[in-house]
């Protein structure tokens, strides 16, 4: 009887302090939840969590008079382990807002969590459109990059520059067949054909024989639908059996400066991809890209300027709603403009997308390099327009139409 | 044009070297295992992790000492050769006596920790290796471009394996090693140092994974990764055939990669699942493996 009323008596303590939490705690916490270890740990990983140290840092540490604390985990790709660290991070260590979130499959779960729970959440590392179209939140925003701005870059823009007829090497999984379909939709769109597809399993170490089959269907651009290692490896080889040299282009659908830099551009040379950052486009970008590079060793891509720029708009919304509450906070980051080193004016729509200009680039040669990490030319900017769904095709629920 | 099975001969024969390819490096990775369980009776879950360290050595001595891929061939294996005998001699050993999942679990966590370490200060995405100048460039053979280095690798795997077997089957020393896993009590008796013998299987066994790493590197991404892909598949093929078999895992490594290689053609879909459907119908019809002999 006693130990019933011991438990009743924590539970309803843990409880108050949890409601407590939500009014005001006398402090402002961010958390970065993304693969650290993982295939995508350099492509988002502890650099995004450094990424965010900055921008509080930029911001002077404090909002509305309370510190900003930033807190990270890792979530090995899980759905259920990323689940669990959201429901802790929010219920017991009033976490006011998750960001980064690469994979996904992570993202929509940890959205949904916040939508129930009424947090922000902002998503830089992930991919699928599904974040701001049918599983869209209030409380849920994209910022980064998503696959549908991937392919308008990389499927629209290099079919206008002659690159016209395809052929997709694609993994066998929800993701990479999205990639594909929205991909192909664009080539089409611009007048272009799809030769031919093969679908290879996650993780396949060995492309060759797939490459083959690309080579000789005489396609002249190979659409990689594929990502982190897999991406890598067929790049790789790909540049063994001469195929750049053949005359036929690669185009890899998700791949950041990060991964380029991993391969080395003896075998990336050429490959054609699109960013929604360089860090060589303008002086305040080269700027920001000599810090972080002192603080990680190695220059960011557009998942780390993305974390960046997302955690400092977010506190320029709490500055702006004069409260950390989520609704007031959410209602600022829809009306504000964004314009920091990632984005020049960005906005963001009602389906929580953050639209702004998305680049195509293309992977130097060796002997072009003038510096380290200069990796890409600028073939096009995409303007933010162009680059993502329209909001009210989206499927997203909140866009009135 | 001549067709096979529906697809054209040319495209049928590229794809059988192709898989000839990926074979040399299942023989040589599933034959390191194999001496390794048929001498010391220990399923060597570091493989992988040896495999990768390897690759990662040949990239360490390129980047920080600027030496070259064939220094790097010999020296590569001796490095991870020497570090598999340092664990065997302190480690491995007081495991020997136990049943043989202690191995097992203690070589799971030895790679577990060596891979985790590497991605910690590599990263996931791997390093690049470039492709020796002499075996740069390819060659066209009429039916398919050979890039010259693929061909190396056929042609030297074929022969460290063969090397491996005639050590093992004709030679004193290989007599010595068998003998002592027959019998260690009377192959001790008769002045042999049984210890050695073992430590020294061992780092071969490393040595072998290691030098199949060298191999790789400048085809596959140099990353902590890499070997925790392949292991399993290299299992597999020890399975089929026949733990402990030599000769059985050298020619099942080339059957099976030829098998994945023509199925990424029929059926891609099924690519990395065809060696554990063959491993399933293996078992069920000889549970011993293609070459084993019941126990």
């Amino acid at each position: 009887m006693r130990k019933t009323l011991v438990t009743t008596l924590a539970m309803l303590l843990a409880g108050s302090t949890a409601a407590f939490a939500d009014a005001s705690d006398g402090k402002v916490k961010i958390g970065i939840l993304n693969d650290q270890s993982g295939v995508y740990a350099d492509f988002g990983g502890k650099f995004s969590f450094e990424a965010a140290l900055m921008a509080v840092e930029d911001f002077g540490g404090k909002v509305l008079d309370v510190p900003v604390e930033v807190v990270t985990a890792d979530h090995q790709n899980k759905p259920d382990i990323a689940s669990n660290i959201a429901r802790q991070w929010y219920d017991t260590e009033q976490v006011d807002s998750i960001m980064e979130l690469t994979t996904s499959s992570v993202a929509l779960a940890v959205q949904a969590i916040s939508k129930e729970k009424k947090k922000i959440d902002i998503v830089t590392g992930a991919a699928t459109t599904e974040l701001t179209g049918k599983q869209c939140s209030p409380y849920g925003f994209h910022w980064a990059y998503d696959t549908y701005s991937l392919a308008v870059g990389t499927g629209g823009a290099l079919v206008k520059q002659g690159g016209d007829s395809w052929f997709f090497l694609t993994a066998d999984y929800a993701f990479g067949y999205s990639l594909e379909e929205n991909t192909a939709n664009f080539v089409k769109e611009n007048g272009g054909t799809v030769v031919g597809a093969v679908r290879h399993p996650l993780a396949t170490t060995d492309f060759s024989s797939f490459l083959l089959q690309a080579q000789s269907s005489g396609a002249k651009v190979i659409g990689l639908a594929n990502a982190g290692l897999d991406t890598s490896n067929a790049i790789k080889q790909a540049a063994e059996f001469g195929i750049v040299q053949g005359g036929q282009r690669l185009a890899a659908l998700l791949f950041t400066l990060a991964e380029v830099h991993g391969l080395g551009l003896e075998a990336a040379q050429g490959l054609t991809l699109t960013e929604g950052f360089y860090w060589n486009r303008d002086e305040e970008s080269v700027k920001f890209g000599k810090r972080f590079m002192e603080r990680t060793g190695k220059m960011p891509n557009m998942v780390h300027a993305g974390t960046y720029s997302a955690v400092l708009q977010y506190l320029k919304a709490i500055e702006k709603a004069g409260s950390d509450d989520a609704d007031a906070v959410s209602k600022a980051l829809h009306e504000m403009p964004v314009n920091d080193v990632f984005a020049q004016n960005g906005t963001v729509a009602p389906n929580g997308r953050m639209i702004h200009d998305m680049y195509l680039l293309e992977v130097k040669k060796p002997d072009e390099v003038k510096e380290p990490w200069d990796y890409f030319k600028v073939l096009a900017t995409i303007p933010g327009k162009e680059a993502f769904i329209d909001p009210a095709k989206s499927g997203c629920e909140l866009v009135k139409s | 044009m001549t067709m096979i099975f529906g697809i054209p001969l040319q495209a049928f024969l590229g794809q059988l070297l192709i898989g000839l390819i990926n074979g040399s490096f299942y023989a040589l990775l599933s034959l390191g295992l194999a001496i390794i369980f048929g001498l010391l009776r220990v399923i060597n879950f570091a493989h992988g992790a040896q495999y990768m360290l390897g690759a990662f050595m040949a990239w360490l001595l390129l980047a920080h000492l600027g030496v070259g891929y064939w220094p790097a061939l010999i020296l590569a294996p001796l490095a991870v050769g020497l570090v598999g005998a340092a664990i065997e001699r302190t480690m491995l050993r007081r495991l020997y006596t136990l049943d043989p999942l202690y191995g097992l679990l203690f070589t799971f966590g030895l790679a577990l920790t060596v891979e985790g370490t590497f991605r910690y200060f590599y990263g996931a995405s791997g390093q690049p290796y470039a492709t020796p100048a002499l075996l740069a460039g390819g060659t066209n053979l009429g039916f398919m471009f050979l890039p010259v280095y693929r061909g190396w690798v056929i042609v030297f795997s074929l022969i460290v394996c063969l090397g491996t077997w005639l050590i093992i089957e004709k030679t004193k020393l290989g007599s010595y090693l068998r003998a002592a896993t027959e019998n260690p009590v009377l192959v001790q008796s008769f002045g042999i140092n049984v210890p050695f013998l073992l430590t020294l299987t061992y780092g071969l066994g490393a040595a072998l994974a290691a030098l199949a790493g060298v191999l790789a590197a400048p085809i596959y991404q140099v990353s902590p990764l890499m070997g925790s892909n392949i292991i399993i598949v290299v299992f597999a093929v020890v399975v089929v055939g026949g733990m402990g078999s030599i000769m059985g895992a050298i020619v099942t490594g080339y059957l099976l990669g030829i098998a994945e290689g023509l199925t990424k053609v029929f059926y891609p879909e099924a690519s990395n699942i065809v060696i554990f459907v063959i491993m399933a119908i293996v078992l069920l019809i000889r549970p011993a493996g293609l070459f084993g002999r019941d126990a």
